[in-house]
């Protein structure tokens, strides 16, 4: 199976990537952005066939290593 | 006094450390293997500062997982007096040993330069060899010190007197413009709540020999030897 992981700043966490960015496309006349987050992807690729193991295998990786409880937060799609 | 320094894949400041400690000021230094496990031959334990791992995923999260991290949690616990420095401060939040997170830089850059922060509690393991509200020239190096906590852990902070150094002017006025890179309310360095844990962005080991024309650092580490004196007596 594989797993597409998001891991996102939480929201109301100042993302000064994202600011930036916003700020560029509204320079490039892009009027129609309010904001923008930036976050990362991950693509992991799993030798699990069961959904429900595969499921509980990637809750545990992105809590313990993939993403910080204090700052951000994270959803998957398995496929 | 002897203090551990630990080398992480990537960590750059290790030997200054050992260079400050043992040759500037004359104590025991060793440097251990983030593959190591013992602790017990140390007074004290430094994370230096660098790039453990690349930064890779977060700043300090992978280097948290180092098999030597696992005894720096125990010789904490049992009051051992740990120092991260930089990387090493993001190695400890990301480890849980103190409190909050680090952002990127509020304006992206990695900022290399000097700046002035203030002691603002003097009566701690590391800093007990300075004065209260004394303002210090310390240089940082850094693009992930935009310190973070949620406002019941920024609570905690100020009602176990945990927020040791913060960012401010050369006059020791916290302000907005003093604040390089972001951090929630200028804080340059925090320490645990049991208080023999310390995390923080600027580089004292940089700033501790004539030679560099600034000394700032020295008294932080006399500092360290002062409280082990302390404990033992």
């Amino acid at each position: 199976m594989k797993a597409i992981i998001y891991v996102t700043l939480k929201s109301g966490i100042h993302d000064p990537q994202g600011h930036a960015v916003q700020q560029s496309l509204e320079t490039f006349g892009f009027h129609a952005v309010d904001s923008v987050r930036i976050g990362k992807l991950l693509e992991v690729d799993l030798n699990e066939t069961d959904h429900t193991k595969a499921e509980a295998v990637v809750k545990a990786m992105c809590d313990k290593l993939l993403s910080n409880p204090v700052i951000e937060d994270y959803r998957f799609e398995l496929s | 006094m002897k203090i551990g320094i630990i080398t992480f894949p990537g960590s750059n400041c290790d030997r200054d450390c050992r260079h400050v400690v043992k040759t500037v000021l004359g104590y025991q230094a060793h440097l251990i293997w983030h593959q190591e496990t013992s602790l017990s031959h140390v007074d004290v334990v430094i994370l230096p500062g660098g790039f453990s791992y690349g930064d890779y995923l977060r700043a300090g999260a992978i280097a948290r997982f180092s098999p030597i991290m696992e005894s720096i949690r125990q010789f904490a616990e049992k009051g051992g007096i740990v120092l991260g420095i930089c990387n090493g401060f993001q190695i400890l939040l990301e480890a849980g040993l103190l409190p909050g997170a680090m952002l990127k830089n509020r304006y992206l850059s990695f900022i290399c330069q000097d700046v002035s922060i203030k002691v603002e509690n003097a009566e701690t393991t590391f800093t007990n060899e300075y004065a209260s509200d004394q303002v210090l020239t310390m240089p940082i190096a850094h693009a992930e010190g935009n310190y973070y906590a949620d406002p019941m852990t920024l609570s905690a902070l100020h009602d176990h007197a945990q927020i040791v150094f913060r960012y401010c002017d050369q006059h020791g006025d916290v302000t907005a413009e003093a604040n390089p890179n972001g951090s929630l309310e200028n804080i340059a360095g925090i320490r645990n709540k049991a208080g023999n844990v310390l995390g923080m962005m600027p580089h004292p080991e940089r700033c501790a020999e004539d030679v560099f024309g600034k000394t700032d650092g020295v008294a932080l580490f006399r500092s360290l030897r002062h409280a082990l004196n302390q404990m033992v007596a």
